[in-house]
C-alpha cells in the first residue's frame, strides 16, 4: 500500500471545549488509485487530509491517536525535518483556491523553479526551464510566454493547473486534491478533471480526491470513502456504493440529488443538520437524523462492519440498508 | 457545501491555505440550538425583544474589567471636578525649603523641586489631563468617524480630496507643528491645547473609519438592506456603524493616552499648559530633571497618568467585545 | 419573446401566465476608467448586454450560466440594487427601472432578493428578530407596530425555525437555518417576486434539497414567482418552469426545462450539460462529452459577432460577422416539439446524445 492511515485522531481545542474533528479514520490509497473521500463541511475529510500532511495547524489541533504509514513509515513519528522531505517529493497536496495558495507576488515561473531550487538545488536557469516544461505538461498554452506572469494574470482554471503543476514538480507518488474544481465553472471543472485524471495515469500516482460532490466522486474515482462527523461510515468500489449503498447516511445523500422523474415533487432531504463536533451525539453520530434509527444506535458506536472483501459499512442495520 | 467559508476565523481564510480550515464550526455551533431550547432568563416566549444595545449593556454589567475601569474612570471624573474633595490643600502653595524631600505624615506623595506637594499637585493635576484627553479623544473620534464614514460610504470625488488632505496632515510633525500653532495663543486654558490635538489627530482614525466602514458596506446584508428599500442614514447607522465602530474604539482608547503625554510634551516646551496650572504633564516634566534624586515627584503623576490610560483602554476592550454577539 | 403560432410544449403550464416582470433590452455596463482624481473613461465592462425575458405569476425562471456570465447581475438590476444602462423592467405593465424615493420604494416591497451566502447576507450585530423584522420598521404601513412582533415569530415558523429563536445572533445558527433567516426576511412584506441568487450553492448537500423544498412549499401558499439562478443544473432543473442560459451577458437559449435540458440546440448549451458530472458511475463509460476550451472571456473585451464563437466547437467565419438572434431557430421554426425554442446560435441544431 502507498498510503494507509490507521484509526487516526484528530482533536481541536476550541473556547467551549475539545472538537472531535477525526474519530477512527481509517483508509488506503495504492498507486495508480483514486479514492474519494466524501463529506460534508465538518466531516473531517479536511483535516485527515492535513494530518496526512503534516500540515496540521498545532495548536489548536492535535494527532491524537493512530498511524499514519507512508511507504511504510509511520509519518506521525519522523521528525518534522523528514516529514518535510516526504511532503513535496513524496506527496503534494492541491487546494482548492489556488489564488491564496500561490503567493501574488512572485511570477508563477518562480514559484514553480523553486520547487527544484529547494529541493533539487537545480540552478535558476535549469529551474526556469523546468517550469516551462510543467507548464507545458499541464497545457498551459504558450508556457514559455506566460513563465513570467503574476498569478492574478492567470484564469481560475489557468490557475488551478499551476497548482497542479507545482503539486506535480517533484513528481510524488501521492496526491491529495482538496476540493481541486469546486471553485471552478463547470466547463472548466471538467477540463480540470480530465487533466488529474490523465496524469495521475501517466504518472502512476495514487490521488486522493476530497470532495462533497457526488457527481465528481462518481466521474474519477475508483473507490469512495464516507465521512461523517469525523468517522468513515462506508467505504466501498465506486460502482458498488451508488448502485446499492450500505448505509442510511449514503442513501440519504444519493437520493436528496434531484431527479427527472421527481421533477415536481419534494426532495428526499435528510432531515436535522451535521452535529456539534464538541457534541457528537453518543452511539451512532448519524442516529438523530437517521430514519432506520433504534435504540441500540443511540447507545452503541457501530464499528466499520465488513460487507464484502472491499466493502465496509459502519451501521449496525447495514444489511437493511443494502436490501431495502 | 464547499466549506471554504468560515464565519469564525477570517484570519485562517487569509492565510489562504483555502482547506475549508479545520473544521467547520457553523455546523457545531448550530447544535447548541437543540441542546438548549429555551433559556432560562427569559419569561417564556413572551420575553423582551432584544437588540444589540441591550445585550450588551447585560453583558458589560457582569463583566468585572468593565465595571473595574469603569470605577476607575469615575473616580478620575470626581477628583477633577472636585479635586477638594480628597486633596483640600493648595496646590500652588509651595516651599522651597522642603525641595524633593521624600513622603512625611501629611504629605503621603513628598514634595517635588519647587517644594510643592505632590499628592496635592496630583489630584489637581487630574482636571487638565483628563480633560484634554477625554475632549480630544472625543472630538477626534467624532470628526475622523464621522468624516472617515461618509467617505468610505459614499466615495467619489470628496473621499479623494479628503483623503489627499488627511495625507498632507499626516506629514505635519505633531511637535513641530503645536510649536508653531499654540505659541500664538494666549489663553492659559486646556483648550487650544485639546483644539490642536484634534486637528492633528483626526486623520488618523478617519483612515481607520474608511475602511473599515469600505470593509462593512461590501457585506450582502447592507444590499440585503438597500433591497428592502432602507435609507442610506439607516444602512449607515444601523448596519455599517456596529459593524465598523471596534477598531475606531481600540484606536481611539489607546490614543487617548498618548493626547494626555503629547499635553505633557507641549507643556514641556512652553506652548500647552503654562504654570500656574497644573497637570500631569507638567508634573512630569518639571520632575524629570530630578528623577535620580526625587523619583517620588515622577512616579506619582506617571502612575496616575499609567492607571488613567489602562482604565480607558481596558473600558474600550471591554465596550469592543460586547458589541461582537460571537464572543459572547 | 412573443411566439405566435408555437405549439405549446408539453411541461408548460397552461397558457401563459399573467406576467409580473417583464424585461426587455436590459443592459448594464460598467464603465472602466483610469486616473484617480480625473477619471477617464477606458472602457467598458459589458456584464449584462441585451438580456429580454418575462416572468409570470407563480412561476419559476431558471436562470443558469458560468461565473462572469452576468447572472448575477441581473439579479442585482431585478431588485434595483443597481441601475440598468439601457432597458426596461416593468413590474406589472409599469416601467420601474426609473422610478426612485417612494415610488421605488413601494416597488421594493414586492420584489425581494434571497443571497448565495448565507454567511455575510445576516448583519452580525442584529438579532434574528430585528433582522427579520427590519422590514416593516423600513415600511411601517405593512404592519402595524404591536402586530410586529407577532409576524417575525410566524414567518420563523413557516420557515420552519422555532419562533423562540428570537432573541438569537447570526452566528448561532448553521449555514442551512442562517439561509432560512433569510428567506423569511425576504418573505416579510408579501412580495409576488423574489430573486433567489445561487441560495443553496453554499450550502452542504444534505441541507440544499431541505432549503429547496422549503422554496418550492413557499412558492405554493404564497403564489410567489421566482428568478432562480445557480450554477447547479440539476436544481435548476428540479425547480423550473423554464430556464434560461446565460453566455456573457446574453440569454444564448430559453425554453421549458424539458426543451433546454433533453433538446438544447445551442452549442454552448450543449457543452455545458455534458460538462455536468452525473452521479451515476455506470455513466462513466458511454458518456459523449463536450470539453470546452479555454476560459469565459473578459466582459471587458467581448468577441465580435457572436460572443460563444471564440470557444464554440461549431463556430465558422460567418459567426464573428452575424450576431445570432435569440429566436427560434429557422430549420425549427416549423417543427413540432421541443426543439422548437429560442436559440441565439447561427447553426443551431440538436446533437444526439448529449448525456
Amino acid at each position: 500500500m502507498l498510503l494507509e492511515v490507521r484509526d487516526l485522531h484528530v482533536e481541536f481545542r476550541t473556547r467551549d471545549g475539545a472538537a472531535h474533528a477525526v474519530n477512527g479514520v481509517t483508509y488506503a490509497v495504492d498507486a495508480g488509485e483514486t479514492l474519494a473521500v466524501l463529506g460534508e463541511s465538518g466531516s473531517g475529510k479536511s483535516v485527515t487530509a492535513q494530518a496526512v500532511m503534516g500540515i496540521l495547524d498545532t495548536p489548536p489541533g492535535r494527532v491524537t491517536g493512530g498511524e499514519i504509514r507512508f511507504r511504510d513509515q509511520d509519518l506521525l513519528t519522523l521528525k518534522e525535518e523528514e516529514h518535510r522531505r516526504i511532503r513535496g517529493a513524496g506527496m503534494a497536496m492541491i487546494f482548492q483556491d489556488a489564488l491564496s495558495a500561490l503567493n501574488p507576488v512572485l511570477t508563477v515561473g518562480d514559484q514553480l523553479g523553486e520547487m527544484f531550487r529547494v529541493h533539487r538545488g537545480t540552478s535558476r536557469k535549469d529551474s526556469r526551464a523546468k517550469a516551462i516544461e510543467l507548464m507545458d505538461r499541464v497545457r498551459i498554452p504558450a508556457a514559455a510566454q506566460r513563465v513570467g506572469d503574476y498569478p492574478h494574470q492567470f484564469s481560475g482554471g489557468m490557475r488551478q493547473r499551476i497548482m497542479i503543476a507545482m503539486a506535480l514538480a517533484l513528481e510524488p507518488d501521492l496526491i491529495i486534491a482538496d476540493e481541486p474544481t469546486t471553485a471552478l465553472d463547470v466547463t472548466v471543472q471538467a477540463q480540470v478533471m480530465d487533466l488529474l485524471a490523465e496524469l495521475r495515469r501517466e504518472y502512476d500516482m495514487g490521488l486522493i480526491l476530497i470532495t462533497h460532490d457526488l457527481g465528481v466522486v462518481a466521474d474519477v474515482a475508483d473507490k469512495i470513502a464516507v465521512m461523517y462527523a469525523g468517522r468513515i461510515v462506508e467505504t466501498a468500489p465506486v460502482h458498488e456504493l451508488f448502485k446499492r449503498p450500505a448505509h442510511p447516511y449514503t442513501k440519504g445523500l444519493l437520493e436528496s440529488i434531484p431527479r427527472l422523474d421527481h421533477k415536481g415533487r419534494e426532495l428526499y432531504a435528510i432531515k436535522g443538520l451535521p452535529p456539534s463536533l464538541q457534541a457528537i451525539p453518543p452511539g451512532c453520530a448519524f442516529n438523530p437524523r437517521c430514519p432506520m434509527a433504534r435504540d441500540v444506535c443511540r447507545t452503541d458506536v457501530p464499528p466499520l462492519y465488513e460487507v464484502s472483501g472491499e466493502r465496509g459499512s459502519a451501521c449496525h442495520f447495514w444489511r437493511e440498508c443494502l436490501d431495502g | 457545501m464547499p466549506d471554504p467559508r468560515e464565519p469564525y476565523e477570517p484570519e485562517r481564510a487569509v492565510a489562504g491555505t483555502g482547506m475549508g480550515g479545520g473544521m467547520d464550526l457553523a455546523a457545531s455551533e448550530a447544535a447548541t440550538l437543540e441542546r438548549e431550547p429555551d433559556r432560562p432568563d427569559g419569561a417564556g416566549p413572551e420575553d423582551r425583544p432584544r437588540s444589540l444595545w441591550s445585550d450588551a449593556w447585560r453583558d458589560l454589567r457582569r463583566n468585572p474589567v468593565f465595571l473595574l475601569s469603569a470605577l476607575v474612570i469615575c473616580f478620575l471624573v470626581l477628583i477633577a471636578v472636585w479635586p477638594s474633595l480628597i486633596a483640600p490643600g493648595n496646590p500652588l502653595t509651595c516651599d522651597l525649603a522642603r525641595a524633593q524631600d521624600g513622603p512625611s505624615p501629611g504629605h503621603p506623595f513628598g514634595f517635588d523641586g519647587q517644594g510643592c506637594d505632590v499628592y496635592t499637585r496630583t489630584v489637581h493635576g487630574a482636571r487638565a489631563s483628563v480633560t484634554v484627553g477625554v475632549c480630544a479623544t472625543l472630538g477626534v473620534a467624532l470628526l475622523g468617524s464621522v468624516l472617515g464614514a461618509l467617505a468610505g460610504f459614499f466615495g467619489g470625488g470628496w473621499d479623494a480630496v479628503l483623503s489627499r488632505v488627511t495625507d498632507v496632515f499626516f506629514a505635519i510633525p505633531v511637535v513641530l507643528g503645536g510649536l508653531v500653532l499654540l505659541s500664538v495663543v494666549t489663553s492659559n486654558t486646556v483648550w487650544p491645547v485639546v483644539g490642536f490635538i484634534v486637528l492633528l489627530g483626526w486623520p488618523q482614525i478617519y483612515r481607520i473609519a474608511r475602511g473599515s466602514v469600505i470593509t462593512a458596506k461590501q457585506h450582502d446584508y447592507v444590499q440585503a438592506a438597500r433591497a428592502l428599500g432602507a435609507s442610506d442614514t439607516r444602512i449607515l447607522l444601523r448596519h455599517i456603524a456596529p459593524n465598523a465602530v471596534a477598531p475606531v474604539i481600540v484606536v481611539a482608547t489607546i490614543a487617548l493616552g498618548t493626547y494626555i503625554s503629547l499635553e505633557a510634551t507641549l507643556s514641556y516646551l512652553g506652548v500647552g499648559l503654562k504654570p500656574p496650572s497644573v497637570s500631569w504633564g507638567i508634573e512630569i516634566s518639571a520632575a524629570s530633571p530630578y528623577v535620580r534624586n526625587a523619583p517620588h515627584a515622577l512616579l506619582w503623576p506617571a502612575g496616575a497618568l499609567a492607571v488613567t490610560v489602562l482604565a480607558f483602554i481596558m473600558l474600550g476592550d471591554a465596550v469592543r467585545d460586547a458589541l461582537d454577539p460571537k464572543l459572547r | 419573446m412573443a411566439e405566435p403560432a408555437r405549439p405549446a410544449a408539453p411541461a408548460e403550464p397552461a397558457g401563459p401566465a399573467e406576467p409580473v416582470l417583464e424585461v426587455t433590452g436590459l443592459v448594464k455596463h460598467y464603465p472602466l476608467t483610469q486616473g484617480i482624481l480625473f477619471k477617464r473613461q477606458i472602457g467598458a465592462v459589458r456584464a449584462v448586454d441585451g438580456v429580454d425575458f418575462v416572468l409570470g405569476r407563480g412561476e419559476t425562471l431558471g436562470v443558469v450560466g458560468e461565473s462572469g456570465c452576468g447572472k448575477s447581475t441581473v439579479a442585482k438590476l431585478l431588485c434595483h440594487l443597481e441601475r440598468p444602462t439601457a432597458g426596461t423592467i416593468r413590474y406589472r405593465g409599469e416601467d420601474v427601472t426609473r422610478l426612485s424615493g417612494r415610488a421605488l420604494k413601494a416597488v421594493r416591497r414586492n420584489i425581494q432578493m434571497v443571497f448565495q451566502d448565507p454567511y455575510t447576507s445576516l448583519n452580525p450585530r442584529m438579532t434574528v428578530g430585528d433582522i427579520i423584522g427590519e422590514p416593516y420598521e423600513i415600511h411601517p404601513e405593512a404592519a402595524p407596530k404591536g402586530d410586529r412582533r407577532r409576524k417575525v415569530r410566524e414567518l420563523l415558523d413557516v420557515v420552519g425555525l422555532n419562533p423562540e429563536y428570537v432573541n438569537r445572533y447570526p452566528h448561532q445558527f448553521s449555514g442551512g437555518q442562517r439561509q432560512r433567516i433569510g428567506i423569511a426576511r425576504g418573505l416579510a412584506l408579501r412580495p409576488e417576486v423574489i430573486v433567489a441568487d445561487e441560495p443553496v450553492s453554499a450550502l452542504d448537500v444534505s441541507v440544499q434539497a431541505q432549503v429547496i423544498n422549503l422554496l418550492e412549499r413557499l412558492q405554493r401558499e404564497f403564489e410567489l414567482s421566482y428568478v432562480f439562478i445557480a450554477h447547479d443544473l440539476s436544481i435548476v432543473r428540479h425547480i423550473s418552469d423554464r430556464v434560461a442560459v446565460m453566455y456573457l451577458g446574453r440569454i444564448v437559449e430559453t425554453g421549458t426545462d424539458t426543451e433546454i435540458y433533453d433538446h438544447p440546440t445551442h452549442p454552448y448549451t450543449q457543452a455545458l450539460l455534458s460538462a455536468v458530472p452525473v452521479p451515476d458511475p455506470e455513466a462513466r463509460a458511454h458518456r459523449d462529452r463536450i470539453i470546452l476550451t479555454g476560459d469565459v472571456p473578459s466582459p471587458a473585451a467581448v468577441p465580435s459577432g457572436c460572443r460563444f464563437r471564440t470557444r464554440c466547437f461549431k463556430a465558422r467565419e460567418r459567426c464573428a460577422l452575424e450576431v445570432p438572434e435569440l429566436a427560434v431557430p429557422a430549420e425549427y421554426r416549423y417543427a413540432e416539439g421541443p426543439v422548437a425554442h429560442d436559440s441565439a446560435c447561427l447553426f443551431a441544431a440538436e446533437r444526439q446524445n448529449v448525456r
